[in-house]
């Protein structure tokens, strides 16, 4: 992928979240943003999401930039992948229909080609034995590979993961951060907001370190993980590095 | 064995939600209504009354004409308010102000105020003044605001219910606004929506007697007229009180067939 991020800024009321971001990035196929909560990495993984719109700065993504108006947003969320910490099946779907959906609705497929290419995903990521099951009946993990499988099937030109593990018991991450890997592997584009720092470490190719609404260090891992320049990444690092 | 005869008359806290047998769901059921039968068996057999079902049976057509016009008036009425609700919670959760305000004001001007009055006025005011000279338009319509103005707060309450997670997962996967509603919204909030609407619904019916006030020979209307014309009232009422369950209890039926079938484990 290539990213191009121009001075982006965002507030909440009076509360700034991002300020003055600017990131560049070409032929990188993973980035990892991390940081403090509150830092701003959600935020910014959002409005890369077409999700929130920033108040001032502009966002290329493959060199295309983005409108941030409702319609050219649409087209945009359309494009990419996003799966969020917890809660992003639909209750009253089954595994298949929760993949299904978008694909009938959103990109046009026949009912009969959306569910094969759902029922192959499934078997792709071993899932196959619980496409049938609402996310009620699958544990944690399986959900959230569910969800990635989702947003893998609609082949997005990039896959956007907001703290994928987060919400899961630890014996459940391993599943999910497998996956991610392997995806990783296959040669896919995402961003990863991520407090698992030897995870990020593993399939990140660039990290971005983001608190107080700035990026404060951003370089491949083996730089900003082990050779941090700043006294603030130091002090992240230790904090989150010391149990 | 008294253990067992007494389990067939009630279950353990930690046995509920199992399967009952049928004898027992039997044996209760009709224990139940027994003990209705008898009072009400009572009650009549002390009443000292000169039953004449006679009169009643000589108006058999009115009665038949005036519950035959409730129920397709009910039913419009049932449409048309369910209808009214959902146009109204959207027209409150929209954007446009002037909308969001006008469906407030109608909120709380329809359930703040009596029915009778609503009536009353729909027919000999506004519908005077807009030059509408028939009754049933005139009762249909104050009828289905009066529903629709509940029923619209109960369809809002569903759909607020949806998490705004859910809604963020529809977005970003790139429904639009009327999609998610359709697809993620609106199949979520039914499971909330529907055991309250059953019972407005249900009261719906009932309310539709007031519109004998306006003179529009549905079956109360004609309850009352068959009640002045025989001196029997007690035989009218009771006609009433069947003629009315013989509409509720359908739709309680149905409403908890459509509660099933939504129904989904969370």
């Amino acid at each position: 992928m290539k990213l191009n991020v121009r001075q982006l800024s965002k507030s909440f009321g009076n509360q700034e979240v991002l300020r003055d971001v600017n990131i560049d990035l070409e032929k990188v196929h993973s980035l990892a943003l991390i940081g403090p909560s509150g830092g701003g990495k959600s935020t910014l993984l959002r409005i890369i999401a077409g999700l929130e719109r920033p108040d001032a700065g502009t966002l290329r993504l493959n060199d295309e930039e983005i409108i941030f108006r409702e319609k050219s947003l649409l087209a945009h969320r359309r494009s990419i992948g996003t799966v969020f910490q917890a809660f992003n099946l639909f209750p009253h779907l089954t595994a298949v229909q929760n993949i299904t959906l978008p694909l009938e609705k959103v990109h046009g497929y026949r009912p009969a080609e959306a569910r094969e290419m759902a029922e192959s995903i499934l078997q792709r990521f071993q899932l196959s034995e619980h496409g049938h099951k609402p996310p009620v009946q699958l544990s944690g993990g399986q959900r959230q590979r569910v969800a990635i499988a989702r947003a893998v099937a609609i082949k997005p030109k990039i896959l956007l993961f907001d703290e994928p593990t987060s919400a899961l018991d630890p014996e459940m991450t391993a599943e999910v951060l497998d996956l991610i890997s392997e995806l990783r592997e296959e040669g896919r584009d995402f961003v990863l907001v991520t407090h698992q720092m030897g995870f990020a470490h593993r399939v990140a190719e660039q990290i971005a370190l983001l608190s107080g609404g700035r990026i404060i260090e951003c370089g491949p891992p083996d730089q900003v993980l082990d050779h941090p320049e700043s006294e603030m990444t130091r002090s992240f690092l230790q904090k989150v590095m010391k149990y | 064995m008294p253990d067992r005869i007494l389990n067939w008359f009630w279950v353990a806290p930690e046995d509920r939600g199992k399967p009952v047998h049928w004898f027992v769901r039997f044996l209760n059921a009709g224990l139940a209504m027994g003990l209705v039968a008898a009072i009400c068996f009572f009650s009549f057999s002390q009443l000292r009354y000169a039953w004449n079902w006679g009169g009643v049976a000589d108006y058999r057509g009115l009665f038949l004409r005036g519950w035959v016009n409730t129920l397709w008036i009910a039913s419009i009425a049932l449409v048309l308010s369910t209808l009214i609700g959902l146009i109204v919670a959207l027209a409150r959760r929209s954007g446009v102000f002037v909308l969001q305000v006008l469906s407030r004001v109608y909120v709380e001007i329809i359930r703040g105020s009596p029915l009778l009055v609503q009536v009353s006025f729909g027919f000999y005011v506004v519908a005077d003044a807009f030059k509408i000279e028939n009754r049933v338009i005139v009762g249909l319509s104050a009828l289905s605001l009066f529903s629709g103005a509940y029923i619209s707060e109960i369809i809002r309450g569903g759909i607020e219910s949806v998490g705004i997670s859910q809604i963020e997962s529809a977005r970003a996967i790139g429904l639009t606004r009327s999609q998610i509603y359709r697809y993620v919204i609106f199949p979520q909030a039914i499971r909330l929506i529907l055991p309250p609407l059953a019972g407005k619904l249900v009261d719906l019916i009932k309310d539709s007697s007031l519109l004998a006030v306006i003179a529009i020979n549905e079956f109360t209307w004609s309850a009352q007229n068959v009640a002045g014309l025989t001196y029997s009232n007690f035989e009218c009422y009771l006609m009433l009180f069947a003629g009315y369950l013989l509409l509720t209890i359908p739709l309680s039926l149905w409403t908890q067939w459509l509660e099933k079938r939504t129904r989904y484990e969370t």
